[in-house]
């Protein structure tokens, strides 16, 4: 090549624009990757945004689950879990337990009775520093396969259209299911009667290296006593708080921790689908549940029951929930304790 | 005139280039996993946080060998704003460098995240729990995030500039992928 018969300015000019192009693109391709020319992504702020409380923002508060009490106490392991999972909190022995009954909703003032689902968010901590985080809910199965799918159900559900929930449902027939759940089970008047269950399923990885896929739920010791939903909107706004107080007050609540072993090509990818009755259970447990704290001083205030925080032992599987899930909570986390100022501790209520 | 300049040592370019991939991966990584709920989500945060210990014990061993070896001088011909904007936005990389890690580091620490590496590696938390610290770091990890970016745009124009408009040899000090150690012949 002989050397570039353009002038020296013309030269500069070129350079620059060259410049100008690299510095472009770069931005270009930062832009795009943070999702800047893709108003479609399903992006956590979308997802936390699509929970809409008829109150309002709920400042402070999470963004789902809003409505709950905090609880401490321990996981009494009878050992039987470490033949599927080498996970510190199997072996036989007592682990610290911190959680937090809530409601399946973005309103923190919600009536008690007007909510169908209902949560435990928990977690267990092992010797050598790890935890354990799930966060479970009382219907049998997810009322949706897919994280596209809940963010539509979502819009669905506070959609204007009076037909958004049918056209919904006969888009996404998984959600029968859950519908059926919602429709027919019985209410109870105390979270310790309830069943939670984890719904995800995960893998544990047992001290061979062997894996077995899994979910996990907790049986209340508490006998279950139907109530119907009228009898319940006769009580007060709280009163599943309040009755949680007064029963851990004269004595712990326990819940029997079972896991669930998947067998070969049981669905592990979608939580709308139940495994059959028949799959092997493992008693791995008792959660006894002590000590019952209101959320605004409380030790859960500011925990994120994030699902994949777990102990080395068990692992996330192909089920696409427990990463939504981990993105969601965390953006609804970062807002919320962006605006601890509009949930005050009560210590710190003094007048300025 | 561009043989008078000393290059930086082959340790010194070889700590910039592994640390130029490593931040523009984290940086796009990190824009990346906060705009997903797709399974990606957890390997990515995964991968950022490995990066990012990376790259703090990269910079501490690069800010140890710069506080030893120096930097080759600019040219004497070089107008004073440009080195004055070249000597603020080197600190201001080096600030950046070791404090977007320790950010990250200490805003998983005040949310009570367990922080864990790529291999199951953990880390200690290195701030109490503490929601109005995690909202404040939270905050500068974001905007320190895109400033960082940002000098980082104007630290490739300005090497371009001295490449292609300039030509003074400046990029040369670092470009340079020879590891021969050249005196400067007197010319």
């Amino acid at each position: 090549m002989p050397p570039s018969r353009l002038s020296p300015a013309r030269s500069v000019v070129l350079s620059v624009v060259f410049i100008a192009a690299i510095i472009a693109g770069a931005a270009a391709a930062f832009a795009y990757t943070a999702g800047a020319f893709s108003p479609k992504r399903l992006t956590p702020n979308r997802m936390v945004d699509a929970f809409r409380s008829p109150s309002g923002v709920p400042l402070g508060h999470r963004r789902n689950h809003a409505k709950g009490i905090c609880f401490t106490g321990v996981f009494e392991a009878n050992g039987a879990g470490s033949e599927v999972s080498k996970a510190e909190v199997f072996p036989r022995g007592r682990y610290p337990a911190l959680g937090r009954f809530n409601l399946g909703t973005p309103d923190p003032n919600a009536p008690d009775a007007t909510v169908r689902v209902r949560g435990m968010g928990l977690q267990i901590s092992t010797p050598d520093g790890q935890e354990w985080r799930t966060a479970m809910i009382d219907p049998p199965v997810f009322p949706v396969s897919t994280p596209q799918a809940f963010y539509e159900l979502l819009l669905a559900s506070s959609s204007k259209d009076p037909d958004a929930m049918k056209t919904f449902a006969s888009a996404h027939p998984e959600i029968a299911g859950f519908g059926e759940w919602a429709k027919s089970a019985p209410w109870t008047s105390s979270y310790a009667q309830d069943r939670f269950n984890g719904l995800n399923a995960f893998i544990f990885v047992d001290n061979s290296g062997a894996e077995h896929a899994v979910r996990w739920s907790l049986l209340p010791a508490a006998q279950v006593v139907p109530v119907s939903q009228e009898e319940l909107a006769k009580r007060g706004p709280d009163f599943l708080e309040q009755e949680i107080a007064d029963r851990v007050r004269s004595g712990p609540a326990r819940w029997t921790m079972v896991v669930t072993i998947a067998n070969p090509g049981d669905p592990t990818a979608d939580p709308s689908k139940a495994w059959p009755a028949d799959r092997r259970t493992i008693k791995v447990g008792t959660l006894i549940v002590q000590q019952i704290e209101a959320e605004r001083d409380g030790p859960c205030r500011d925990t994120n029951f994030d699902p994949t925080v777990l102990p080395t032992g068990i692992q996330t599987s192909d089920d696409p929930f427990p990463a939504a899930r981990s993105s969601a909570y965390a953006k609804s986390y970062d807002r919320r304790t962006a605006e601890a100022s509009d949930y005050p501790r009560s210590a710190t209520v003094a007048k300025p | 005139m561009i043989e008078s300049h000393r290059r930086f040592t082959p340790l010194q370019r070889l700590l910039h280039w592994l640390i130029a991939v490593c931040v523009l991966m984290m940086l796009f990584i990190g824009v990346g996993m906060v705009s997903t709920v797709k399974p990606k989500y957890l390997p990515l945060v995964t991968i950022h946080k490995s990066l990012g210990i990376t790259i703090l014990v990269l910079a501490l061993i690069r800010l140890a060998v710069r506080l030893r070896y120096g930097a080759p001088p600019l040219p004497a011909d070089m107008p004073e704003p440009m080195k004055l904007a070249a000597y603020l936005s080197h600190y201001a990389l080096y600030v950046l460098m070791i404090g977007m890690p320790l950010i990250g580091w200490a805003m998983l620490s005040a949310a009570a995240y367990p922080i864990v590496l790529v291999g199951g590696l953990r880390l200690p938390p290195i701030l109490p729990q503490s929601d109005r610290l995690h909202a404040l770091l939270w905050d500068a990890h974001f905007f320190l995030a895109f400033a960082f970016f940002a000098l980082i745009l104007m630290h490739v124009a300005a090497a371009l500039f001295h490449a292609l408009v300039r030509r003074d040899g400046v990029f040369e000090t670092m470009a340079s992928v020879s590891t021969r150690e050249e005196v400067a012949p007197a010319e």
